[in-house]
């Protein structure tokens, strides 16, 4: 009994695995995109111009303020209707990428406001320009504030990934759900899915303890 | 884009839009009731001095909170009837949304007491003060300012979360949008109608968060 029990583990593990890629192929691209748009809407949220900061702060209300599985059906089942038709995977990483950008973007947008006022104008009567004052004054110090809570949100933004399942894309929780649909095994299949999540996101979690205590470490020093 | 939107159907399934939304709500009132006190106890257990407990919540907070929302509820859906448990889906979403919740609250809580410093309890105790009007006059006044606004934050997450239970067929808000969706082929009229339900409820947790803010604060300050 015990033995069968394994054998079936290790039978599927090779299925679970290649779902395991593609977890890491969604989260992956869509942390990535959401990285980059999350930065540039965070920078541009951080200024004083209201017509800038009044449709990001718009956007980032929607999509905080609606569950991502309502997102992705909009995304995959609406947009066909308005001419954009896309395939579960390219829909997932859109989808990903507009989840992740918001929340990023509240991220920076916070570590920037803290930067203090004093270096925006020392900046400013070293003679940068805007590029330059970001790049080596700015960014660097609002950084230490951004890159803690930045990888708590990774975790969850990769967590978040599992609910692209629903569209269908083959990815860990979907490979679960087909299998216990034909081996009615629920606590082993979803406890394995359930490992290799943990498997990505445990190590993101130390860091970003890590990150949270050597920052207060860091304010104690000053 | 939007010219042939039908108001009509979304009228004609309005009944049926206001019994998930009143299931999302009954949802995730009991399971954040449930949910405080599973965090309550585990965050007790955490701090306890027994390594027993603390190490058992430990487990379990750590695993919660590094596998998706969803795997869970897989897990207590598929895996219950494995053991020979067979309970209806609302429950089997509620136990899965309070043990999840109950994680993340256990942190918030730990963070509140470790944020009252050892100074001030044994001033208290120097004071003459005895357990309760320390707990009353010094530890919980300053544990509830940092406590209150991220346990509202956590009732968002929680009440979007219950959107992830239209996966095992409960009838909640977003279940009723797939429903319309399915029956009409009307996605772009079921998905917005829930989604501005979502976003009603949103703002006005949220501005109830925000006021309890500057409440607490206001109060630390007097």
């Amino acid at each position: 009994m015990m033995l069968s029990y394994f054998q079936r583990l290790i039978e599927i593990l090779p299925f679970f695995l290649k779902g395991l890629k593609m977890t890491v192929a969604v989260a992956g691209l869509g942390l990535i995109i959401g990285t980059l748009f999350g930065f540039l809407l965070g920078i541009l949220r951080a200024s004083d111009k209201k017509w800038l900061t009044w449709p990001i702060g718009v956007y980032v209300a929607l999509i905080r303020g609606t569950p991502f599985i309502v997102q992705i059906f909009i995304i995959f089942f609406i947009l066909p209707d308005w001419g954009v038709q896309l395939d579960a995977f390219p829909a997932a990483i859109l989808a990903m990428s507009i989840l992740g950008a918001a929340f990023i973007c509240e991220i920076v947008a916070g570590g920037v406001k803290a930067v203090d006022r004093g270096q925006w104008e020392a900046a400013t009567s070293s003679g940068l320009n805007i590029i330059q004052k970001l790049r080596f004054v700015i960014v660097p110090q609002a950084m230490q504030t951004i890159l803690p809570p930045l990888v708590g949100q990774y975790v969850l933004l990769i967590k978040d990934s599992s609910v692209v399942s629903v569209i269908g894309v083959m990815e860990l929780t979907r490979v679960g759900w087909l299998t216990v649909v034909r081996i009615p095994e629920g606590l082993m299949v979803f406890s394995l899915v359930g490992v290799l999540y943990f498997a990505i996101s445990y190590p993101l979690i130390l860091l970003s303890n890590r990150m949270e205590r050597k920052m207060s470490l860091g304010q104690v020093r000053l | 884009m939007l010219e042939n939107f039908n108001f009509r159907i979304i009228w004609e399934y309005m009944p049926f839009f206001l019994e998930g939304l009143r299931n999302t709500f009954l949802i995730s009132i009991v399971s954040l009731v449930l949910a405080l006190l599973v965090g309550i106890s585990a965050c007790a257990c955490r701090l306890s001095q027994w390594r027993l407990l603390r190490g058992a919540a430990t487990i379990y907070i750590e695993s919660i909170r590094s596998t998706p929302l969803l795997v869970q509820i897989y897990f207590f859906y598929f895996g219950l009837p494995t053991l020979g448990l067979r309970i209806p889906e609302i429950q089997t979403g509620i136990l899965a949304l309070m043990l999840n919740s109950g994680a993340y609250i256990a942190e918030i809580v730990r963070a509140g007491i470790v944020s009252v410093s050892a100074g001030q309890i044994e001033a208290g105790i120097a004071s003459g003060l005895n357990y309760f009007q320390r707990m009353r006059f010094i530890i919980l006044p300053q544990a509830l300012g940092v406590t209150v606004p991220p346990l509202l934050g956590q009732a968002i997450v929680l009440f979007k979360d219950s959107a992830l239970l239209s996966m095992i067929a409960v009838a909640e808000l977003t279940r009723s949008g797939q429903v319309l969706s399915s029956e009409r082929f009307m996605p772009s009229e079921a998905f917005l109608t829930v989604a501005f339900f979502y976003l009603c409820i949103y703002f006005f947790l949220k501005s109830l968060a925000d006021w309890s803010q500057k409440k607490l604060i206001f109060r630390e300050a007097y």
